[in-house]
């Protein structure tokens, strides 16, 4: 290890160029990321852009087309019970999905995130107090809160986001606070404390940088867990309400027909499917990159 | 007041630059018990002099140092740095107080934070302290980065972990001057590194302390590297201080029986110039929950005597500015 600074010795610059090297080796993410991120992109542009892509408007009834199958003229993936377009409908129907797939995970991990970094950075009663919420809030069966937040409130986008995203907090909130643990001490920290830093400062600026990427990680579990769970609600009824197509509505509606015609629950279940294996198999991928580059950092 | 003030009589009345008195640091365990880190530590350093303090890992060093550095603040006692009391400033006022009193870790790589980058660590101070707009914090951390002897062209926008330890520690000496404190505490600055490079960071950091005009209280446990660096040395164990002196007159005439046993476990270029080693009982220093009563170096000392557990010795006049905590001081 050669400490002279400035020039660099050659020794020392072939073992950055190495580094570097490695560090690209490691860049490639490989078919098992693109293929289903490149499902999720084509995914969420075609709901985003879903009104003008000059298919049917979703709740338009084509009485000439009644329950048609894929590929007929005006319906590529064919119509339901009412004559509604199948593929108006998954694309309008993504945009809830994918709605609260982002914003479920984002409201519970926000909240968890700034109770776990009190905790952990404060120690002492803010700790106490953040455990007995998260212990008194694991102790409500979510699914039953859940289910009345929605019989209660339901038919609005907002409020399922937010009853879901509830459920996200405690693990958030525990993952922040044993991350923010193992930060507090570090001497980097009491470096920061040493120049005169205020606690905001550490830990915006010390702490969170540090616990922003394992917590990217868990966002990335949450968000098929937040599709899923809409999917189940709003088979149920439970989550938008009726003329908003919604995917797992629309495999409700079409599960009297699964025997005549199939197609009406089996294409929004199968994007349903490909949609959540998407984004766990991406997750994955980034997960273990993540784990790559903190062994290489360490 | 105790002996020691007199023997200081040879220095300028005034008190000085950095002055510690009874600075006491108790951890408390469960069941009433405490930790005793540090106990009733006098210290005294000039402007622009350098104190070394050494003692065995876990004899109350980091801890004074720290305390002294309000990291957190100590149990009892004062601490005054050019005659504010530390001690009594607490929130804002500390803060603002800290540029003037900065400090160097033992582990080069874990002081940086690795998500940052050079650049950042290095501007942090001067971000908190307000000076400047980013323009000028940038260029004033260019110029920080060439004092310790790094590129910055090379070295701004990589992170901690594309550095050698050697390097790491420039940085962190880089963030620890770019505020231009008056007093720099370094707390074992060389011990993680190899010894190839712990020459140059000392060198480095005398440089640096006759170019700012730096008072550093130097801890380590290695009396090779603080007798290099110090104007004085001060001895402690078990959270006490044993001696303390001129750095040559610590090293050649020793008074206190713990600084003789540390002086002859301490390699030397002239093997036959070692004194007589002197047997010390084998173990452990005694745990510092349960310090033994009198003086806490007694169960390992070769001339403790019923006085020694009765008594604890205060520290005394030897010679000048050399004081020592013994009832019984070797000649
Ligand atoms: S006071 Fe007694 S026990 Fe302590 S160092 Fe001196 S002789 Fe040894």
């Amino acid at each position: 290890m050669a400490d002279v600074a400035a020039p660099m010795p050659a020794a020392v610059e072939d073992r950055h160029a190495e580094a570097i090297a490695a560090h690209r080796r490691r860049r490639r993410l490989g078919p098992m990321f693109w293929i289903p991120a490149a499902w999720l992109v084509v995914l969420i542009l075609a709901a985003a852009a879903a009104p003008w892509l000059g298919l049917a408007p979703p709740d338009e009834i084509d009485w000439m087309a009644i329950q048609a199958p894929p590929g007929v003229e005006n319906h590529i993936l064919g119509t339901d019970v009412l004559g509604r377009d199948i593929l108006s409908r998954v694309l309008h129907g993504a945009r809830v999905s994918l709605t609260v797939g982002f914003a479920a995970p984002a409201i519970g991990v926000g909240i968890g995130l700034a109770l776990g970094l009190a905790a952990g950075y404060f120690r002492g009663w803010v700790d106490e107090v953040v455990g007995i919420l998260i212990d008194a809030w694991l102790a409500i069966p979510g699914l039953a809160v859940l289910l009345l937040f929605s019989a209660v409130f339901g038919g609005s986008l907002s409020m399922v986001c937010l009853s879901l995203g509830l459920l996200f907090i405690p693990a958030a909130a525990r993952i922040t606070r044993a991350q923010t643990l193992s930060y507090a001490n570090r001497e980097f920290v009491l470096a920061a404390r040493a120049m005169g830093a205020s606690d905001a400062r550490i830990l915006l600026r010390e702490v969170l940088p540090n616990i922003v990427w394992p917590l990217m990680a868990f966002v990335m579990i949450d968000i098929p867990i937040a599709i899923v769970v809409e999917g189940a609600l709003s088979f149920l009824g439970l989550s938008v309400k009726a003329p908003t197509p919604s995917w797992g509505g629309m495999i409700a509606e079409g599960r009297e027909h699964i025997e005549d015609s199939s197609w009406i629950s089996l294409i929004p279940t199968a994007v349903m499917f490909v949609t959540v294996l998407s984004f766990n198999l991406a997750g994955d991928v980034i997960r273990r990159r993540f784990a790559d580059t903190r062994e290489a950092a360490l | 007041m105790n002996a020691l003030t007199e023997t200081r009589a040879h220095r300028p009345a005034t008190e000085g630059f950095l002055e510690i008195r009874g600075l006491t640091v108790e951890h408390p365990l469960r069941g009433g018990r405490k930790v005793h880190a540090v106990t009733d530590l006098d210290l005294s350093i000039a402007k622009g002099e350098t104190l070394g303090l050494v003692g065995e890992s876990g004899c109350g060093k980091s801890s004074a140092a720290r305390a002294i550095l309000q990291l957190p603040r100590p149990t009892r006692g004062s601490v005054r740095l050019d005659g504010e009391e530390l001690t009594a400033l607490s929130g804002g006022a500390l803060r603002r107080a800290r540029r003037r009193f900065q400090m160097i870790f033992q582990d080069p790589i874990a002081s940086l934070n690795p998500r940052r980058t050079v650049a950042e660590i290095v501007s942090a101070p001067l971000e908190i302290a307000g000076e400047g707009d980013a323009r000028a914090r940038r260029e004033t951390v260019e110029e920080m980065l060439e004092l310790v002897g790094l590129d910055p062209r090379h070295a701004m926008d990589r992170r901690p972990h594309e550095f050698s330890g050697g390097q790491c520690q420039r940085i962190s000496i880089a963030r620890a001057l770019v505020l231009r404190p008056d007093l720099l505490v370094c707390d074992e600055p060389v011990s993680a590194l190899d010894v190839s490079i712990q020459a140059q960071i000392l060198n480095l950091l005398a440089d640096l302390k006759a170019r700012f005009g730096l008072t550093m209280l130097f801890i380590s446990h290695d009396l090779a590297v603080v007798k290099n660096v110090s104007d004085r040395v001060a001895v402690m164990h078990l959270g006490r201080l044993c001696e303390e002196a001129g750095a040559e007159a610590l090293y050649s005439d020793p008074a206190h029986p713990y600084t003789r046993v540390l002086l002859s476990a301490a390699p030397r270029p002239d093997p036959d110039a070692i004194p007589k080693p002197l047997p010390m009982a084998e173990g452990e220093p005694p745990s510092p929950i349960d310090p033994p009563s009198g003086c806490r170096f007694r169960t390992r000392c070769p001339r403790a005597q019923a006085l020694c557990a009765a008594e604890v010795p205060p520290v005394v006049p030897r010679g000048a500015g050399h004081g020592v905590a013994c009832h019984f001081p070797l000649d």
